[in-house]
């Protein structure tokens, strides 16, 4: 084998082994953090795993958010206007959190089928609404008010 | 009127970007010297008339002339005036604008700078920037003018800019990102260039390095802003979230950092040639799929909200036609490239590979993670979103890696490196490291930490490693001065911007490890103690901003019983878009900053807050400028002009 000869092959092989840890990495990180949505009706219909991280989105329903006096524990349900679902949570939701906003809870179902979020997103523009949600939403058969155009941002 | 004169001077820069990307490039291939010589004025009034249409929409801006669209739609007259020429790029169409401006920059900046260049080589260069230019302003034109009227009612009033944007950051952060963004289309047009010539050389290579770096060094300012301003701005206290648009920035960034050190081989050594066009040529392709990503609405972030299919075509039309073109053109190309030495398998050369190796891989799982979940949504297999942990497993692994290899190759040699030398030299860096990394740590934490451990390790192995190759060097020379005088700028520039990976190292792995928050009820009078700080609450009262109410508490901080700072954080309501916005409080400092912000308001004037103590994040952006500032230097060599200069000089003296 002649030198350069030799030296391609070390470039092959040590691009083959770079890929093969690389893919090998990749397939594991993505299988273990791939996080689904569901709608709060298939979440009613129980098509959502337990144990397992998820992503739930929906409109927060007026008049459901239930603060705890003491702490910063938060309950409010989010609906699709066919079915709802109790998030729970603790901690500072964001500014964009309100009734009537669609958002997206991130985190475990328990036995009674309440979404324990330990992330809550709302985006950051107040005409925005996630195309999550609002497929959601078309799924359910509502789309109360969507914007005339969608919001800008940079 | 003026709005319709930014209309026409965008199309007159358009027309001149047209004959821009054929007449020189036809003149380079018939010989026709005159032809080529037309790129230079060119691309100066391709400049001009771009500057006029920034000029004119900065002016509507200031004039609050919301007949224009963009303007109604992105300002108000209660903004103030800084916030209304950072407002031109506060949307859509402004970016594109500013985007295309700024390629056009660079144009000139290939123009003016390239006098010593072989004309032909300049006019082709020119030409395909000339092309990128021409398809940005036909996206402007046909799809997203930001000199769009609205008539015959104008609205009395804008609806704001959006208030997440009404920043300090986002006067630099688009800017100096974009700076990085597109100068990455020069390295692509010397790529484009050669590849056509045939002519790929040392010389080449040797032509589009300070360019990369000036381009990369930006970049990297760019992402930092984008980090520091995300840091104090989103109230979260994060400084990296693997949102999309992040990783749409990242990816240029790791194959540009991928490229600056293939071409120092290219150059040096001549290998590595046609993978270093290959770079070249992904580096800028992938800032054009970052500016798909954000811009076609593809995504859910922050950055994008405007779902205008008919852009996301026309941005997808011209990357798979940029992309597709510059890499059939590679596929024809490249076979006949070969290289000009051979080097073994212990070399600096082996060292460069094993990075180009570690940061394309990592641009690639960065990838995968960003696009498998657009993947698989328009397959209809289900909507997914690919977290934190999994960039975080991949990338961490990855990054340390590559430090490794980064102090093992400070004692790289050119060619061929014996292994009894890395040896001989990266034992006692080896044990110094870990050493000083112990007691680092067990100064500031006596619990420990693996992974604060094994940072401090690999940031002091960085330290060692090239201390002791900076030391070797001066040890050559009788005097201490006159040795580090000689060092050569793209040698301090490079120590600088390895320097800086070793203090970024330090800022995320403490912020991430040792950062500590408390998520409390706060009434009036209440206190938190926590990492030596009290914080005392008490409450929160009314203020009117220019363009917004707040509500602003008041913090006291006592420190050893003492009152040691007073802290303000806000809760804005910003009244022209009805938006609420978390102004929040910060005392920065070198080795940690306070960080307080306000949640929502409770009954009885209570206030959930959030207080956080982060060690070190400085550090992070600290780092980052080290990287700039060490790119900048490199680039400012004056090799790179003299070597320029001395071939300019023996091409006069052939053909004489």
């Amino acid at each position: 084998m002649n030198a350069q000869r030799k030296q391609r092959l070390t470039l092959v092989l040590m691009i083959i082994f770079g890929s093969g840890v690389a893919v090998a990495l990749v397939a594991y990180a993505l299988s273990q953090n791939i996080n689904l949505f569901y709608s709060p009706s298939q979440i009613s219909m129980g098509e959502a795993p337990a144990d397992t991280r998820i992503r739930a989105g929906g409109i927060v329903v007026e008049g459901s958010i239930r603060r705890d006096p003491a702490s910063l524990k938060v309950e409010f349900d989010i609906t699709d206007y066919a079915h709802s679902t109790t998030v729970q949570y603790v901690g500072i939701l964001p500014d964009l959190f309100r009734e009537g906003q669609g958002i997206v809870a991130q985190g475990l179902l328990d036995q009674d089928g309440r979404l324990v979020a330990s992330e809550v997103l709302a985006k950051h523009d107040e005409n925005y609404m996630s195309p999550e949600v609002a497929a959601a939403l078309a799924a359910a058969g509502e789309m109360p008010h969507m914007p005339p155009t969608a919001g800008k941002g940079y | 009127m003026i709005p319709e004169l930014g209309t026409f001077a965008t199309i007159l820069a358009l027309c001149l970007t047209l004959i821009l990307s054929t007449v020189p490039m036809i003149g380079a291939y018939t010989g026709n010297k005159l032809w080529v010589d037309y790129a230079r004025p060119l691309a100066k009034g391709v400049f001009f008339f771009l500057s006029v249409a920034m000029l004119l929409l900065a002016y509507s801006f200031q004039t609050d002339d919301f007949s224009v669209m963009y303007v109604a739609q992105s300002s108000n007259y209660n903004l103030p005036w800084y916030y209304k020429i950072s407002a031109i790029w506060g949307g859509h169409e402004g970016s594109l604008l500013l985007w295309v401006w700024i390629q056009a920059f660079w144009t000139l900046a290939v123009a003016v700078k390239s006098k010593d260049l072989p004309i032909e080589i300049v006019g082709r260069v020119l030409a395909v920037m000339g092309m990128i230019t021409a398809a940005f302003l036909m996206f402007i034109l046909f799809t997203s003018s930001p000199f769009e009227r609205i008539l015959p009612n104008p609205p009395a009033q804008g609806a704001d800019l959006n208030p997440l944007l009404q920043d300090f950051g986002l006067i630099v952060h688009p800017p100096a990102l974009y700076m990085g963004y597109v100068g990455l289309s020069v390295a692509f047009s010397f790529a484009i260039a050669a590849l056509l010539s045939g002519r790929l050389d040392a010389a080449w290579a040797r032509w589009s390095r300070p360019w990369t770096s000036v381009a990369w060094a930006f970049l990297t300012l760019g992402i930092a802003l984008g980090s520091w301003w995300a840091y104090y701005e989103l109230g979260w206290g994060g400084w990296w979230f693997w949102d999309p648009v992040e990783n749409a920035s990242l990816m240029p960034w790791l194959v540009a950092t991928a490229l600056l050190h293939s071409l120092a081989v290219t150059e040096k050594r001549g290998v590595f040639k046609s993978w270093t066009v290959l770079l070249a040529i992904s580096a800028f392709c992938l800032s054009l799929l970052g500016t798909f990503l954000v811009r076609s609405g593809v995504l859910t972030s922050v950055h994008a909200f405007a779902t205008d299919p008919e852009r996301g075509v026309f941005i997808l039309g011209m990357l798979v036609f940029v992309i597709g073109g510059s890499l059939l053109l590679y596929a024809i190309r490249a076979g006949s490239v070969k290289s000009e030495s051979t080097f073994a398998v212990s070399s600096r050369e082996s060292m460069i590979l094993v990075n180009n190796i570690i940061f394309t891989v990592a641009c690639a799982m960065v990838l995968i993670g960003t696009i498998y979940p657009l993947v698989m949504d328009s397959l209809d297999l289900g909507k997914i979103s690919v977290g934190p942990p999994y960039f975080n497993a991949l990338f961490v692994p990855m990054m340390s890696l590559m430090v490794i290899f980064l102090g093992i190759s400070a004692f790289s040699r050119w060619k061929e490196t014996p292994l009894q030398l890395y040896l001989s030299k990266l034992w006692l860096p080896a044990i110094l490291s870990v050493v000083a990394a112990v007691i680092t740590h067990w100064i500031y934490s006596q619990s420990i930490e693996p992974w604060v451990l094994l940072a401090l390790v690999l940031s002091y192995w960085i330290v060692f490693t090239w201390g002791r190759e900076f030391i070797s060097r001066l040890r050559h020379r009788d005097n201490v001065i006159k040795g580090m005088t000689r060092q050569s700028r793209s040698y301090y520039g490079m120590m600088l911007a390895h320097l800086g990976v070793a203090i970024m190292i330090v800022g995320v792995a403490m912020v991430t490890i040792f950062v500590e928050h408390r998520d409390a009820r706060m009434a009036p009078g209440d206190q938190i103690e926590f990492r030596g700080y009290t914080f005392i609450f008490d409450g929160a009262r009314e203020v009117q901003g220019p363009n917004y109410i707040s509500d602003m508490a008041r913090v006291r901080v006592f420190r050893d019983g003492e009152l040691y700072r007073e802290m303000f954080p806000e809760k804005r309501l910003y009244t022209a878009r009805g938006t609420v916005m978390t102004q929040v409080a910060l005392q920065p400092g070198f080795t940690r900053d306070l960080y307080i912000a306000m949640g929502e308001e409770l009954e009885n004037g209570a206030w959930a807050m959030r207080l956080q103590f982060k060690p070190f994040v400085r550090w992070i952006w600290l780092g980052a400028l080290f990287m700039t500032a060490g790119g900048l230097l490199a680039a400012s060599d004056p090799r790179y002009r003299k070597q320029v200069k001395r071939e300019a000089a023996q091409r006069q003296q052939v053909t004489e």
